[in-house]
């Protein structure tokens, strides 16, 4: 990511110049955007327990498009890489692609500020990235290297990052964690928001509810976000909920439904809650309606339980960033060649850190028996032969 | 490296660099014996672990009218396919999916059994049994104890894949049979391929108390014996001797009974000492009688289980072997187990009790 801002940067400085007196759009060829800024409507928002919802209509400028659509752009080529990765088998195990429901994240980001925090389910790789980890970070930790966020010893589902208190592979684990870490926002008045994502199968949970009740019996300032992409792993929603309204499943906790598939209806809820939770009103559900492309993990092909010609229709008429690119285009927010740039900028940066996810090296095996305790007390693991026991050592930094 | 083992480093050098030579990661740390002794007379079929799992549930549903199974995606056969076909044979109402909600799974099958059904609940990984731990331990387990007898959930089975898989990391790969053998009222059983999957299962299905049946998931597709094609039950609670010797007890069920025949041999090529090799399948109750039996004849005992040492079921089979056979034992007795750390995504080849391992934990037990 990092690496991907200057370039923007620099495209946006070229935009700069044109946006005031806009000369070049007078040529046939403009390479860079003519307007500053656009307006959209956004598909209405469903409310519940709630009498007014996010706003309607969001501005959007030229910038922040651009930041946008790199953001979706570099989600969707690192779950492409990691795809690929999986098929060689570089990627072992379990791997949980995020394709198709990257305006959820991107969108949500953007209106999240520096002190609100995340804490989401195991298709995380897009989060963990957009939270601050670099692409090499998560691709490395998906295949068990070095440069991974976790050091390669989580793997797929177990990435972090600051204020992302990580993936979590245990369906619903993570939203009582998330009213726990809303708790410390409120006690410590750090103005904070957290946001617990899970999916449509995790709805069913039982820790959920038990999370909602604390939530709002304390009043925690928790957004508990649905992502309801309609299959938890095979098993369609209406098959498995009795109702699928997730955004009223709160109960006594009002709820919005979103358009997952739109970036900007994403941010404005966000936006929306943020204020509402930092009121001290309490907890929110938002339920952000989207669709994963892939299977639940890899080892599920996808098919079994929907028609290809279900996924294709979703790529064909809804697809987050395909979407998200014609209405730039069309308002004129964005040039194709701008876009274009971006495209090979972020290829060229996901390529990059796939090949470092490939040749990195992997932690030394006396890392085996590190950071199991904060201090050991015997300082010694014991296992496997008796008597030929492994050193406790500490690498990570203790907070 | 120096550091990381503090004695007998030669062994553990040797492992690393052996993994390290393997141009691909291991995907399996053993070599599977097939059975060849068939349990029942009869034909049979080629099938693998998977396949004898989901004959053992087709024969029930075929003859128990009102045996259901159910669990998450198992209308499609489940992640490892073991109920595959079988919503089609025995319609939607008796094969089904639940919510991903593994609580209320075992608290739907504790109510369904106790009511008189045939309940074979799916746990889609053993390590996601945890948010289910309570129903298990303390309404299955005890409602035989606490309503009296007037109520019981024994036509309860919950089947779960357990164990190392090759890249499973964290929650993928943990054999957490210890946890459930501390909790009076449940059994615990682990085949250790096709054709004990199959008997011990249906006897889990029959058995009068709620059981439960963790499967080691690497041997679902890569175990194929010739499995009796006909219904027949193993029976419960009984360990089964695979070799026999006098030089010492091997102990091990699941995946590592495998490793173990493998160490057996080894011993038997490199030291010319021939050992008993008991599968326990039957983790609670276990069987006392055949271990002791046996540790007794030979003097020396070497338990060996994936799941970390410190309160593994192996430290409750060495306590009841040193006091059963104090006077008999020629060696402490050993366990070979996995690490007491989280189950590591990246080092799974050194984190398993392997052949390496339990042959040196043996050799030491024969020179002590």
């Amino acid at each position: 990511m990092s690496k991907l801002v200057p370039s923007v940067a620099k495209l946006l400085a070229g935009n700069s110049v044109t946006k005031a007196a806009a000369p070049v759009a007078s040529t046939s060829n403009a390479k860079y955007s003519t307007k500053s800024q656009a307006s959209f409507e956004i598909k209405p928002y469903k409310l519940h327990k709630l009498d007014k919802g996010p706003a309607t209509t969001a501005t959007l400028t030229s910038e922040d498009a651009l930041k946008l659509y790199e953001q979706l752009a570099v989600i969707r080529r690192i779950e492409t890489a990691s795809g690929n990765l999986y098929r060689e088998k570089i990627i072992r195990g379990f791997c949980h692609l995020y394709s198709g429901q990257e305006a959820v994240a991107v969108g949500m980001r953007a209106a999240m500020r520096d002190c609100d925090s995340v804490i989401t389910a195991y298709r995380c790789h897009g989060w963990t990235h957009l939270m601050g980890a670099s692409v090499a970070g998560v691709l490395c930790e998906l295949t068990g290297r070095k440069t991974g966020v976790s050091r390669g010893k989580g793997g797929s589902m177990h990435l972090y990052a600051r204020n992302f208190y990580g993936g979590n592979g245990i369906v619903g684990a993570q939203a009582p964690l998330g009213a726990g870490v809303a708790f410390k926002h409120k006690y410590s008045g750090d103005g904070g928001v957290n946001f617990a994502l899970y999916g449509d199968g995790a709805a069913n949970q039982g820790q959920l509810f038990e999370a909602y009740n604390m939530a709002k019996l304390w009043d925690l300032p928790v957004v508990f976000v649905c992502e309801n992409n309609g299959y938890g792993m095979g098993t369609s929603m209406d098959r498995s909920s009795a109702s699928t309204d997730y955004y009223s499943r709160g109960d006594y906790i009002p709820g919005i439904w979103v358009d997952g598939m739109d970036v900007l209806a994403a941010r404005e809820a966000t936006r929306f809650c943020i204020e509402y939770c930092t009121s001290g009103k309490g907890p929110l559900v938002m339920e952000m309606e989207t669709y994963r492309y892939s299977g639940h993990s890899m080892s599920d092909p996808g098919t079994s339980y929907r028609t290809r010609d279900e996924i294709q229709e979703v790529r064909q008429t809804r697809d987050p960033i395909t979407s998200f690119k014609e209405k730039l285009l069309s308002n004129e927010l964005a040039t194709p060649d701008q876009l274009k740039e971006i495209d090979s900028k972020v290829r060229e940066v996901v390529d990059e850190a796939t090949k470092l996810a490939k040749t990195d090296v992997e932690i030394g095996t006396e890392e085996l028996s590190a950071d199991i305790y904060a201090d050991c007390q015997e300082p010694l693991i014991r296992g496997i032969l008796p008597n030929t026991p492994l050193t406790h050592i500490a690498v990570a930094q203790r907070n | 490296m120096a550091s990381l083992v503090t004695k007998k480093s030669g062994l553990f050098v040797r492992l690393v660099k052996n993994v390290n030579d393997c141009t691909k990661r291991l995907s399996s740390h053993f070599i599977y014996y097939p059975d060849n002794e068939k349990p029942v007379e009869g034909e049979t079929t080629k099938m693998n672990m998977m396949q004898a799992i989901n004959n053992a549930m087709d024969l029930t549903l075929k003859t128990d009218p009102t045996a259901v199974v159910f669990g998450e995606d198992v209308a499609f056969g489940g992640v490892f396919r073991c109920a595959l076909g079988l919503q089609e044979k025995y319609g939607k109402e008796r094969v089904f999916n639940t919510p991903l909600c593994e609580q209320g799974i075992a608290g739907f099958g504790i109510g369904l059994a106790t009511a008189g059904a045939t309940a074979i609940a799916e746990i889609q990984f053993a390590d996601y049994i945890f948010p289910a731990f309570d129903q298990i331990i303390n309404e299955a387990a005890k409602i035989r104890y606490r309503s009296g007898g007037l109520f019981d959930c024994g036509a309860l089975t919950i089947r779960a894949p357990s164990g190392a898989v090759g890249h499973g990391g964290l929650y993928h790969s943990q054999s957490p049979e210890a946890f459930f053998a501390h909790v009076p009222g449940l059994r615990v059983v682990v085949p250790r391929g096709p054709i004990t999957a199959k008997g011990l299962l249906l006897s889990c299905i029959r058995e009068r108390d709620p059981c439960l049946f963790l499967e080691p998931k690497i041997l679902y597709r890569s175990a194929t014996e010739e499995v009796p094609v006909e219904d027949y039950t193993l029976p419960l609670g009984k360990a089964q001797v695979l070799r026999q010797g006098d030089a010492a007890t091997l102990i091990g069920w699941g995946t590592q009974v495998h490793v173990l025949l493998e160490v057996a041999q080894m011993a038997e090529e490199k030291l010319g000492v021939k050992c008993d090799v008991i599968d326990l399948q039957s983790i609670l109750p276990w069987d006392e009688d055949t271990v002791c039996n046996s540790v007794k004849k030979t003097g020396r005992c070497v338990i060996a289980h994936e799941a970390p040492l410190t309160s593994g079921f192996g430290a409750e089979l060495a306590a009841t072997i040193q006091e059963e056979c104090f006077l008999h034992l020629e060696a402490p007795v050993s366990r070979v187990a996995g690490w007491d750390a989280p189950f590591p995504h990246v080092f799974e080849p050194f984190y398993l009790p392997d052949k390496w391992r339990c042959l040196q934990a043996l050799t030491d037990t024969l020179h002590y």
